[in-house]
């Protein structure tokens, strides 16, 4: 509680046990007066005095005048009509000030929350100087410092590690504890835990350039990108209030003038102006204009915390529109990393094939020698391979253990006379002959994410009625992933520009309302990112570009977080629309009641402040995204 | 020229109201005032003095809500 809330608490509850006190302190004319005038000034004394304030500013209609005129108004009739009954004046302006400091009190307990749950942000950094370790405020350090780590430390500046091995957890930021292994030469991102040796880092950016920097940055503004959701309830709340005064006006005058000069009848003033008083108490759009925005916040904030980042509130509310998710292949389904899939036709063992191969193409440095170097799984000798020659577009020729291997493609087999099995498969295929005998082939190809399929399933699931992918590769390749996953559309052999015009062509076929969400590595897409409605990066982690170019950020490239990022955004859409709804609803209903005359002050303030603290309950909700 | 300044304010419906007055401000082509962030964001139009343009922000924010403040 700040110094603030807490005067105001000790005010609420003096007034509320003053009040309590007087119901059972019999008191007539002028004492009564006085004395309930006691609880009423400790509660509203400032309520009172912004009003004035407000007229003298010309600012009619904000919520003080309101209530200073609502509950001075009974009051007067109170007098007027010599009932003597001021609780309910007293009670209104007190339960208005109890949901005042609620909202205050809610309000700031999910900012504290929210920048817990976001409390990656290091205070420090070590650095060593004449054998010592300083500590300095990371906003000092120059790019090019090199700062110590110890175990259980934040890195707090991004940086190239100079020595030392240790195990980052990356937890923080992309809300997975995936431990990563680093070693000298390795980048380390800021905000990563160190979890066990000493590091040494070359700072490679300044503080507020660093990973977790940007990333703070990003969620602390992403709330200003106000939603459809809120213009339209700041709209609203310009509107309402002073309809509602309006209305409570013509409400005191209109019909006691009806019933006195067109029915002849008594006027029956009292009962009209009560009346228009419990409407002012309705008019105020507090519920509203408070719950919308923090619920977007909350979504927001529950979201990084899931390793989400959304760049705006706005983004959120289109994201929970997905019904087309169009995909980039590489690094997005795929993982981008080339890594033997299959191993046909073999003559030999297996193992022994793999080994022959990673042997004779052991002095290349293509990422299909790394695959082949990495299957293989165990340390080559290189001393068993002689006479490597590459053979540029064909493939490679060498001696392994006195054996001639030849590895390569179509070509190479058939310039030494050797038929080739075709592959059926989708991806490089290397053919073998060994001796010049036709030993099988090796299939590689770009390798599916283990959770690609069940990402796809999830989409599904949270209401995406079309995934497509639109892949540069091979029509071979594309369609067996797409197949395998269960895609229902494949644009395989696309440039880049090819792209963002299959997107644009998707942009224009499909329903009014439905969003449509590009999902990309970020590195090359950019142009399609910005094109789509949503564009959503994945693996981010550290990719400045990505961060920049894309709405939704998703900090791991695990592609269930789609998913997940289009469930977190729905469930704080449907808490926005279900306290809209229920704001106005209660709110038009006890107008409704009180015209009628069905509706006390009672109800009026339950209208106001009741529905103002469910719906900041309610809002709160959409910072809970763990399970879903 | 775009900048960010920190502010106090109570409840919501005010920080709408800032934002208003904010944005009619003379010299302030854009405003936008987060509440949960208690932030304002205010883009200047061209070729205006940021601190005397933010001096009549505060006065016409001050009018419409007593109880705020914008930390220059």
């Amino acid at each position: 509680m700040t110094k603030k809330q807490k005067k105001m608490l000790v005010r609420i509850l003096a007034a509320a046990a003053l009040l309590v006190a007087l119901h059972f302190v019999p008191s007539e004319g002028a004492a009564r007066f006085v004395l309930y005038m006691i609880p009423y000034l400790i509660v509203g004394w400032d309520i009172l005095l912004k009003a004035g304030k407000g007229i003298k500013n010309r600012q009619m209609f904000d919520e003080c005048f309101l209530m200073a005129v609502a509950t001075v108004g009974a009051v007067a009739l109170a007098v007027y009509t010599g009932s003597g009954d001021y609780t309910e004046a007293v009670a209104v302006m007190l339960f208005y000030q109890v949901g005042e400091w609620f909202q205050s009190y809610a309000v700031g307990k999910s900012r504290r929350n929210i920048s817990a749950l976001m409390d990656i942000r290091p205070d420090y950094a070590h650095i060593e100087r004449d054998g010592r370790l300083e500590t300095v405020d990371p906003d000092e350090v120059a790019v090019g410092t090199v700062i110590v780590v110890q175990p259980g430390e934040k890195v707090p500046i991004d940086g190239i590690i100079l020595e030392g091995r240790s195990t980052l957890d990356t937890a923080a930021l992309t809300g997975e504890s995936l431990p990563r292994d680093v070693a000298a030469g390795d980048e380390a991102l800021s905000g990563c835990i160190n979890m066990s040796g000493l590091l040494k880092i070359r700072t490679t950016k300044e503080f507020g350039e660093s990973t977790v920097s940007k990333i703070l940055d990003l969620v602390e503004n992403a709330s200003s990108r106000k939603s459809k959701s809120e213009d339209f309830i700041s709209k609203f709340a310009r509107i309402y209030t002073p309809a509602v005064c309006l209305a409570a006006l013509a409400l005191a005058f209109v019909p006691p003038l009806a019933q006195l000069l067109i029915l002849q009848a008594a006027p029956g003033w009292e009962t009209w102006i009560y009346r228009a008083l419990t409407f002012l108490v309705i008019s105020c759009p507090c519920a509203l204009v408070i719950s919308i925005p923090l619920s977007f916040f909350a979504g927001i904030g529950g979201a990084s915390r899931a390793g989400v980042l959304v760049k705006g509130s706005n983004y959120l509310e289109t994201l929970s529109k997905t019904k087309i998710v169009v995909f980039d292949k590489t690094g997005t389904l795929t993982q981008g990393a080339f890594a033997v899939s299959g191993i046909h036709h073999s003559r030999l063992k297996d193992e022994k094939l793999l080994e022959y191969a990673a042997l004779a193409e052991s002095a290349s440095s293509h990422p299909i020698s790394k695959s082949l170097q990495r299957a293989c799984g165990k340390e080559l000798d290189r001393s068993r391979v002689r006479d490597i020659r590459e053979i540029s577009g064909q493939g490679v020729t060498a001696v392994v253990d006195g054996r001639s291997v030849a590895a390569g493609n179509d070509k190479l087999m058939a310039s030494l006379g050797v038929a080739p099995i075709p592959c059926r498969g989708a991806g490089t295929v290397i053919h073998m002959a060994i001796d010049g005998q036709y030993m099988g082939h090796i299939l590689i190809s770009d390798v599916v994410k283990p959770t690609a399929g069940q990402a796809v399933a999830a989409l599904r699931a949270a209401g995406v009625r079309k995934t497509v992918m639109l892949t540069g590769d091979g029509k071979k390749a594309a369609d067996q992933v797409a197949a395998e996953l269960g895609l229902d559309e494949t644009y395989s052999e696309l440039l880049p520009a090819d792209k963002v015009e299959k997107v644009e062509a998707l942009l224009a076929e499909k329903p009014a309302g439905a969003a449509l969400a590009f999902v990309g590595d970020g590195i090359n897409d950019a142009p399609v990112l910005s094109r789509a409605d949503i564009g959503i990066a994945m693996g981010a982690l550290g990719a400045d570009a990505a961060i920049e170019a894309a709405d939704v950020v998703l900090m791991d490239d695990d592609p269930l977080k789609i998913a997940k990022a289009i469930r977190i955004s729905q469930k704080c859409l449907a808490i926005v629309y279900q306290n809209i709804v229920f704001a106005i609803g209660v709110k038009l209903l006890c107008l409704a009641l009180g015209a009628f005359g069905y509706a006390d002050m009672w109800l009026a303030i339950f209208a106001d402040v009741g529905v103002m603290v469910l719906a900041v309950l309610n809002a709160i909700r959409a910072l809970w995204v763990k399970n879903l | 020229m775009k900048k960010t300044y920190k502010i106090e304010v109570d409840c919501a419906n005010c920080a709408n109201k800032m934002e208003a007055a904010a944005c009619k401000t003379p010299g302030v082509e854009s405003c936008t005032v987060n509440f949960m962030a208690l932030k304002m964001h205010v883009e200047f139009e061209e070729g205006q003095d940021p601190k005397a343009v933010m001096e009549q922000v505060r006065k016409n924010c001050k009018r419409v809500e007593d109880d705020c403040e914008i930390y220059l």
